[in-house]
């Protein structure tokens, strides 16, 4: 058994160490709005945060989460970085199919963190990770620099 | 009709099912007219029933709930607000007070004309629903009218809706929908009602919020991949990699030795392994010791299928789309000529949500669930694998995480049909990534030659645009697409581009290539525009013109075009000095009943990286029913078309396809794309189609764009860097790995570091 903490409830899970945090999330504790989109840290879509950092949770072994924290999107509305970026995107519509956005957010609102006030350049940082295939990174930018202001 | 409820109800038994063949696709792009009013003033199996059900798409019940059912399909498009929109502008309610679902499969009732079925493509939604949408809202409001005048005894006409209200001006007493919904259905269904004037609208032309998106900033929002009912089992597949091979012997060992994997699941071409969850089906796939009998296609290559076109280009007898005028004598007479020819790639569609299907095979019918672009197609599929009848295939859509033509085609359907059939419980059937790129049906590749005869003053007076390619809509047609007609998706955006060109041939050769393939976001203009818009951009430089005074030339004639082309021209500030090594491309169209023109400006490093500065984008779409859709249509296209146009190719060795994640069907990214400005033609027409036309804009615009910063005339793509390096490096495997976020983590729980990418280590065991 794993002992893991996601979005602030303790939880056991009986898996193999080796699986990723993503396939925990979504086919173990049923916490289907982090998504899979590569398998490979590719795309982001699958990002969650542990501490507030940002991990794409699709190569993450559950077994090395440890005493972290995890975070997902079901839970993000709840920090005020989070709350700030979920307004920010309904605000500027920035959504389209929707589905690298929980990914999207999780970085976005990590950024937010640990950076209240990001340039351009930190924004291609930290989000160039997340792939949208409905291409809404103008509105992306935007919306981050609207949250940061919020 | 139905006892009130408090919620819409699923209707379980009524009349059988009307359907038309579920694998059926008709696709009559052109020419097809808008049927009017197709809605049925009773509700069928599957269908949702409320105390006021005047049609297919309305519902109001006692409580005062109002529901809307879509025809068309929401993948990120917009189309359930801008669908909603227009029945909400005539029935007169708000849109934050309505609850929006998705139609069940049922062809009589919700097939779009434009398409010749029940299906969401090709950018007909809103073009199709313009006028039965609105006439829906319109014909209910007056039978919700009617009954409130009826209860008051008193005339019609003093009698107005607004917000879900009808109010006796003279007295002011108020009557709310949900009250009024039983009296409502027993009025007779108006046969023929008055729409708004346009200057009326109290909704069309607001940029209103959408209504899919507030579950998507908290997951919420259950997409087909999320689902999960009970006793659910998750499989992966692997299906034969060389096209057309089949399964041969599979060792099956080491796989059902990991613990957790459940089922072992063999088709005619694939396997699949089924596990408590995905991760344990795919180690058990890759535990899989699989023996494949590859086929005909084994050696199959990418210059193979090239070859074989180009050849077929030069040697077939083409089908004639279009011919006018004296072609051969304009030739002859002409002052110059020029000649080129064009070749464009496979393409997959890539989806961020990768292809899956939860199936429930029972005894005696089949439950399924997903998010398609084709949902009676995914029933047909369903029925066939399993031999039940249509009405024991039951389908529940899910809003699509990404469509872009993919989920035009439900064949996936099929397997996961076909290996639910094989157990008891259900399957969510998941493809990887690798899986999804590899066994996607591609965008065709295409060959295409062109020539003009330029006159005294430059400009062209013949042209001739000799298309090559496979059949698409071939794919869609049960027995094909008969070999000498003329498929009008091959021409599409090639036949009749926007310009003033009096002598003019264009012909279509087919040459299907031995894999299926299908519709990519922007159809037919997607590939002809970048041909036409590219060789139009030869010419100009060959007549030594400026690309839009070129264009300006040619549009005399085309109110629309030349409205778009200087709006875009001014507003980029075309013409006004850039520095060395960066240029401004234009590119100008007519696709899906929208007018578009698109300057894009980029600059190019001597090591031949290309960086997009500024797209500016003029649109004239008729009505834009929202403005901020049509803009994040615009921005999300041209994105999608940039990103095919730089990176996206599809091709095969020995059969098999050469690409397989994000890493190597490379996807543009935020550090890439371009500050984009969108501006409109303000129009009364009716509405054009939006999802793919800034799709159709990116690549010619690129290509001119690249002309004019580097003077290098690319006519392939991906566009290859190679040829645009002035530092002498080889730039064939340049930045395949795009810059990641910095800080994160990549700590395994034995303390070894791992790159936080993952590729290497992951792509070698996949």
């Amino acid at each position: 058994m794993i002992a893991l903490n996601v979005n602030g409830e303790d939880r056991s899970v009986d898996v193999p160490d080796d699986m990723p945090l993503l396939w925990v999330l979504r086919d173990v504790i049923g916490l289907t709005g982090t998504k899979f989109g590569c398998g490979i840290a590719q795309c982001g879509a699958c990002t969650v945060q542990l501490d507030g950092q940002p991990v794409r949770s699709c190569v993450l072994p559950v077994a090395s989460v440890g005493s972290r924290h995890v975070t997902t999107v079901e839970a993000i509305g709840t920090t005020q970085s989070g709350k700030k970026v979920q307004q920010a995107w309904l605000d500027l519509e920035v959504i389209q199919c929707g589905y690298c956005q929980s990914g999207q957010i999780m970085s976005a609102s990590a950024l937010l963190e640990r950076n209240p006030d990001p340039s351009d350049s930190d924004i291609d940082a930290a989000m160039s990770g997340n792939i949208c295939r409905c291409g809404t990174y103008a509105r992306i930018r935007a919306a981050i620099k609207q949250a940061a202001k919020a | 009709m139905s006892k009130p409820s408090s919620s819409p109800q699923k209707v379980t038994s009524r009349r059988a099912f009307l359907q038309g063949s579920g694998l059926l696709l008709g696709f009559t792009m052109l020419g097809a007219g808008i049927r009017p009013g197709f809605a049925a003033a009773e509700p069928v199996e599957g269908d949702v029933i409320a105390a006021f059900s005047p049609d297919a798409f309305i519902r109001v019940d006692s409580d005062g709930k109002i529901t809307f059912i879509l025809p068309n399909i929401e993948m990120g498009q917009g189309t359930h607000t801008g669908e909603a929109t227009l029945i909400a502008e005539e029935l007169e309610v708000g849109l934050d007070q309505v609850t929006v679902v998705d139609a069940p499969p049922n062809e009589k009732l919700y097939t779009t004309a434009l398409l010749g079925g029940q299906a969401t493509g090709g950018s007909t939604s809103m073009r199709a629903t313009w006028e039965p949408l609105r006439k829906a809202g319109a014909a209910a409001r007056t039978m919700l009218v009617s009954a409130a005048a009826a209860q008051w005894s008193v005339p019609v006409s003093e009698c107005s809706a607004k917000l879900g209200v009808v109010t006796h001006q003279p007295t002011g007493r108020q009557l709310a929908y949900g009250a009024l919904a039983d009296a409502a259905g027993k009025q007779p269904v108006p046969s023929d009602v008055k729409l708004k004037d346009p200057k009326d609208f109290q909704l069309i032309g607001k940029s209103l919020r959408r209504v899919d998106t507030a579950g998507k900033v908290n997951g919420a929002v259950v997409y087909g991949i999320d689902v999960r009912v009970p006793d659910m089992k998750v499989a992966t597949v692997a299906a034969c990699p060389v096209i057309g091979g089949k399964l041969g012997a599979v060792d099956e060992t080491a796989a059902r030795a990991v613990p957790g994997v459940r089922d072992i699941v063999r088709l005619d071409n694939a396997v699949a392994v089924i596990g408590d969850h995905f991760w344990v089906a795919k180690k058990g796939l890759e535990a899989l010791t699989i023996t494949w009998d590859e086929g005909a296609n084994a050696k199959l290559s990418s210059a193979d299928i090239m070859n074989t076109l180009k050849a077929a280009s030069k040697n077939k007898t083409p089908i004639m789309a279009r011919q006018e005028g004296d072609v051969a004598g304009a030739l002859k007479a002409a002052v110059k000529t020029v000649e080129a020819s064009y070749e464009l790639p496979f393409l997959a569609h890539a989806p961020m949500e990768p292809i899956n299907c939860v199936v429930h095979v029972r005894a005696d019918e089949c439950e399924i669930w997903l998010g398609t672009q084709v949902p009676t197609q995914a029933q047909g599929w369903a029925a066939q694998v399993t031999g039940f009848p249509l009405d024991k295939v039951i389908v529940h859509n899910h809003l699509i995480g990404g469509g872009f033509g993919r989920r035009l085609v439900a064949e996936y359907v099929g397997q996961a049909a076909a290996i639910a059939k094989q157990v008891s419980y259900p399957v969510k059937v998941i493809w990887t990534r690798e899986e999804d790129i590899q066994h996607d049906l591609y965008r065709p590749t295409y060959y295409d030659r062109l020539s003009a005869g330029l006159g005294a003053d430059g400009l062209p007076t013949v042209w001739i645009d000799h298309v090559a390619g496979g059949s698409v809509l071939g794919n869609y047609i049960p027995g094909g697409w008969p070999q000498d007609k003329l498929d009008d998706d091959a021409v599409d955006g090639a036949a009749k581009p926007p310009y003033d060109l009096p002598v003019i041939q264009v012909d279509w050769v087919r040459e299907d290539p031995p894999m299926p393939i299908t519709w990519w976001r922007g159809v037919g203009p997607t590939h002809n525009v970048f041909v036409v818009e590219s060789f139009m951009d030869e010419l100009a430089h060959a007549a030594g013109k400026d690309p839009v005074e070129y264009r300006r030339a040619l549009t005399k004639n085309q109110p629309r075009a030349a409205g778009v082309l200087e709006l875009a021209a001014e507003k980029s500030g075309w013409g006004s000095p850039l520095p060395a090594g960066s240029g401004r491309g234009i590119s100008l169209h007519n696709a899906f009943g929208s007018f578009m023109a698109a300057v894009l400006e980029i600059s190019v490093s001597p090591a031949g990286e290309i960086t997009l500065q500024r797209a500016v984008v003029a649109v004239d779409c008729g009505i834009a029913i929202n403005p901020n859709t049509v803009e994040a249509q615009i921005e999300g296209g041209l994105i999608f078309g940039l990103s095919a146009a730089l990176y996206s190719g599809i091709t095969f060795s020995n059969g098999r396809v050469e690409q397989s994640n994000f890493h190597d069907y490379r996807i543009l990214r935020i550090n890439e794309a371009p500050k984009i400005e969108v501006y409109h033609v303000k129009s009364l027409e009716s509405p054009g189609g939006i999802g793919e036309t800034a799709t159709v804009s990116a690549g010619p615009a690129l290509a001119n764009a690249i002309f004019a910063a580097t003077g290098k005339r690319l006519r392939s793509l991906p566009i290859d860097r190679n040829q645009l390096k002035s530092d002498g490096a080889d730039k064939t495997s340049v930045s395949m790995m795009p810059p990641l976020a910095a800080p994160l983590l990549a700590v395994l729980a034995n303390g070894k570091e791992r790159p936080e990418t993952g590729v290497e280590t992951e792509a070698e065991t996949l």
